[in-house]
């Protein structure tokens, strides 16, 4: 894939504590997160991150607790400082700009959207919406208008003149989301800003998302801690643990080909025949003439492949790309290997 | 002991005679901005007084009920003859909480952006409430003589820690999510301190504003013996000369004063936090 990259993360690394910069020797030798606990008391939040992230992708940065995630994050706009490293966007480095420069960045290049919503209690929601764009130096009535727009877009219609607190938490997020929306920025990044709603809103919310982006085509960074979140709404994602990045592709590579036991772990959990495309799991083995065969295409899910395979009493599937030219076949025994239950061996 | 004592006595004596003056000039704004207070409150007929302290409460809490009580309330002052020693006290409380306000809602905000500051002047406030206020009344007279200004700085002294520690206390509970997101839209610190900083801490710094006010009324008595005139005076003298009736009559005018203040105050604090109670849907 040949997308031009639009942030990229070099030699990152953090690490939590009075003395950071001098034991970060022991950290390029080599030196474990929990040896370096041990024998130095110093945390180590993320440890040499290099990760391109393509323009007006949505990318997903996924993780457990403690993986440094938000960390990640807050460092695309310098939220935390980092250890050693550079992050550049648009050819300028983040970690070295002067701090009057790396206001007018946050302003005018990014938008967030928090965990907890983050919002301002003493504000109505059209207030609220209007932060980032106030900060900006938008006032009065254009400021509101530019609110109203995605006001509206977001299903907030009729709630301009509440508070937060009278709202649900998935209102609220979307309060957040539209605040991150107005401001107009190439890059939007969020911060698990769905893992506080129950999974119905949550997928509401995904839904929006998806939307928003086939006309917006912004450059999402999208915190996780889900799994089947990041393989519904990212391009590619960026497995970390320990503050390592462990693996960076779509939801194809990770599901087919794991990095490391740790992914391979995640990856178990996983619908994987809801997730994977046939073009992914299709092989070159051209089936007998005479077999019965149905046309699915490349990104067909496995379920629907096996789902129409049954419905047609057929042995073999035939997988074709957008133009209709064959490229792949899939036979039963092809299917059932995705479909099987994964076994702890 | 006794001789380093009296050695501190007699250079602090020499202080107060050498400087004395420039002090007491120093501090002559003050006095002009109290006694300007007093007679334009003296001067106003107590039909407007009246008036005016209604629409005050009004325009505090938006409730009928307590402005009507307010009214009553100093219309039984005045009708009970303590109008002029009320007068005093109203506008040594409201001098003594303009300037505890001015001075320590800033000092609250320097605390919480720095924790250097932070422990510096916490223990400075623990020493100003706990003292007994009698010990600084000593240095002040000694300077200032007696009379308003010195009565003011004593009320001060008692009554702006509240308003520091509550205000320090509010903006350093303030979410830390909301700080981070006026951070990450490119807030300067001012912005962030206006915009959510403060308006966050709000309830807080309203209870210390609250505190600060009763506390700078609880002074009165303890003021009047350095000779600020209101409502502490008789009951000073009643104490002295064991009047009952004329130390219940002004105490009770000082317990109105205070519920006035502590209400109004309240209320207004409710209601510019209105948003905090609404109904969820």
């Amino acid at each position: 894939m040949s997308q031009d990259i639009k942030i990229k993360i070099s030699n990152l690394t953090k690490i939590f504590g009075p003395k950071a910069k001098s034991v970060l020797k022991h950290v390029d030798n080599g030196m474990s997160k929990d040896d370096l606990l041990k024998e130095h008391q110093h945390v180590l939040g993320l440890s040499n991150i290099n990760l391109d992230l393509a323009n007006k992708n949505i990318e997903v940065i996924m993780g457990l607790s403690g993986s440094g995630k938000s960390t990640l994050i807050r460092h695309i706009n310098r939220l935390i400082e980092p250890t050693t490293g550079s992050i550049m966007i648009g050819g300028e480095d983040v970690i070295q700009m002067p701090i009057e420069k790396l206001r007018l960045f946050r302003q005018q290049k990014t938008a967030m959207v928090f965990q907890s919503f983050a919002l301002l209690p003493h504000k109505t929601v059209t207030d609220n919406i209007c932060l980032g764009i106030h900060l900006q130096g938008v006032k009065g009535d254009e400021a509101v208008q530019r609110a109203k727009k995605w006001i509206d877009r977001v299903g907030l219609t009729g709630y301009e003149d509440r508070y937060p607190s009278q709202l649900s938490g998935g209102m609220q997020q979307r309060v957040g989301l539209a605040r991150a929306l107005t401001c107009d920025t190439e890059i939007l990044m969020m911060d698990e800003a769905f893992s506080a709603l129950d999974p119905l809103i949550r997928s509401d919310m995904q839904d929006l998302l998806l939307e928003l982006q086939t006309e917006l085509h912004k450059t999402i960074i999208f915190i996780t801690h889900d799994l089947d979140e990041a393989l519904k709404i990212g391009d590619r994602i960026a497995i970390l643990n320990g503050g390592a990045l462990v693996q960076h592709g779509t939801s194809q590579d990770i599901l087919m080909t794991p990095a490391d036991d740790y992914v391979r772990d995640f990856v178990k959990k996983v619908n994987r025949s809801h997730v994977l495309h046939a073009k992914s799991v299709m092989n070159d083995e051209k089936p007998d003439n005479g077999a019965v065969k149905i046309m699915v295409k490349e990104e067909d899910s496995i379920d629907n492949v096996l789902c129409e395979i049954l419905r047609s009493n057929a042995e073999c599937a035939v997988v074709q790309d957008s133009r209709g030219t064959e490229v792949g076949y899939l036979n039963k025994k092809d299917i059932a290997e995705v479909v099987k239950p994964l076994v702890e061996d | 002991m006794m001789s380093s004592r009296n050695c501190v006595d007699a250079a602090f004596k020499d202080f107060t005679r050498q400087f004395g003056n420039n002090i007491e000039s120093f501090f002559d704004p003050l006095l002009t901005f109290l006694v300007v207070i007093e007679k334009l409150l003296l001067a106003t007929p107590w039909p407007i007084f009246l008036a005016v302290a209604g629409v005050l409460a009004w325009l505090g809490s938006r409730s009928i009920k307590l402005s009507i009580g307010v009214m009553f309330a100093f219309f039984a002052i005045g009708f009970l003859d303590m109008w002029d020693p009320m007068i005093s006290t109203v506008t040594m409380i409201s001098a003594a909480t303009i300037l505890c306000l001015a001075l320590g809602i800033p000092l609250g905000i320097w605390m919480s952006r720095s924790d250097r500051a932070q422990s510096m002047i916490t223990p400075i406030l623990d020493i100003m409430q706990t003292i007994p206020p009698f010990v600084y009344l000593i240095p002040v007279v000694m300077m200032l003589g007696i009379g308003k200004v010195p009565g003011l700085i004593a009320v001060c002294i008692y009554a702006m820690p509240p308003s520091v520690r509550l205000t320090n206390l509010g903006i350093r509970l303030v979410d830390k999510e909301a700080m981070e997101a006026a951070d990450a839209f490119g807030a300067t610190y001012r912005q962030r301190l206006f915009m959510v900083q403060i308006p966050l801490a709000l309830p807080n710094i309203f209870a210390g504003v609250n505190q600060t006010i009763m506390m700078a009324l609880a002074m009165v008595v303890i003021a009047s013996m350095i000779g600020v005139a209101g409502l502490g005076l008789p009951v000073l003298q009643a104490v002295q000369n064991q009047y009952l009736s004329m130390g219940m009559l002004y105490g009770l005018a000082i317990v109105a004063l205070a519920i006035i203040f502590d209400r109004v105050s309240q209320a207004f604090g409710t209601r510019i936090q209105k948003h905090r109670s609404g109904d969820v849907l």
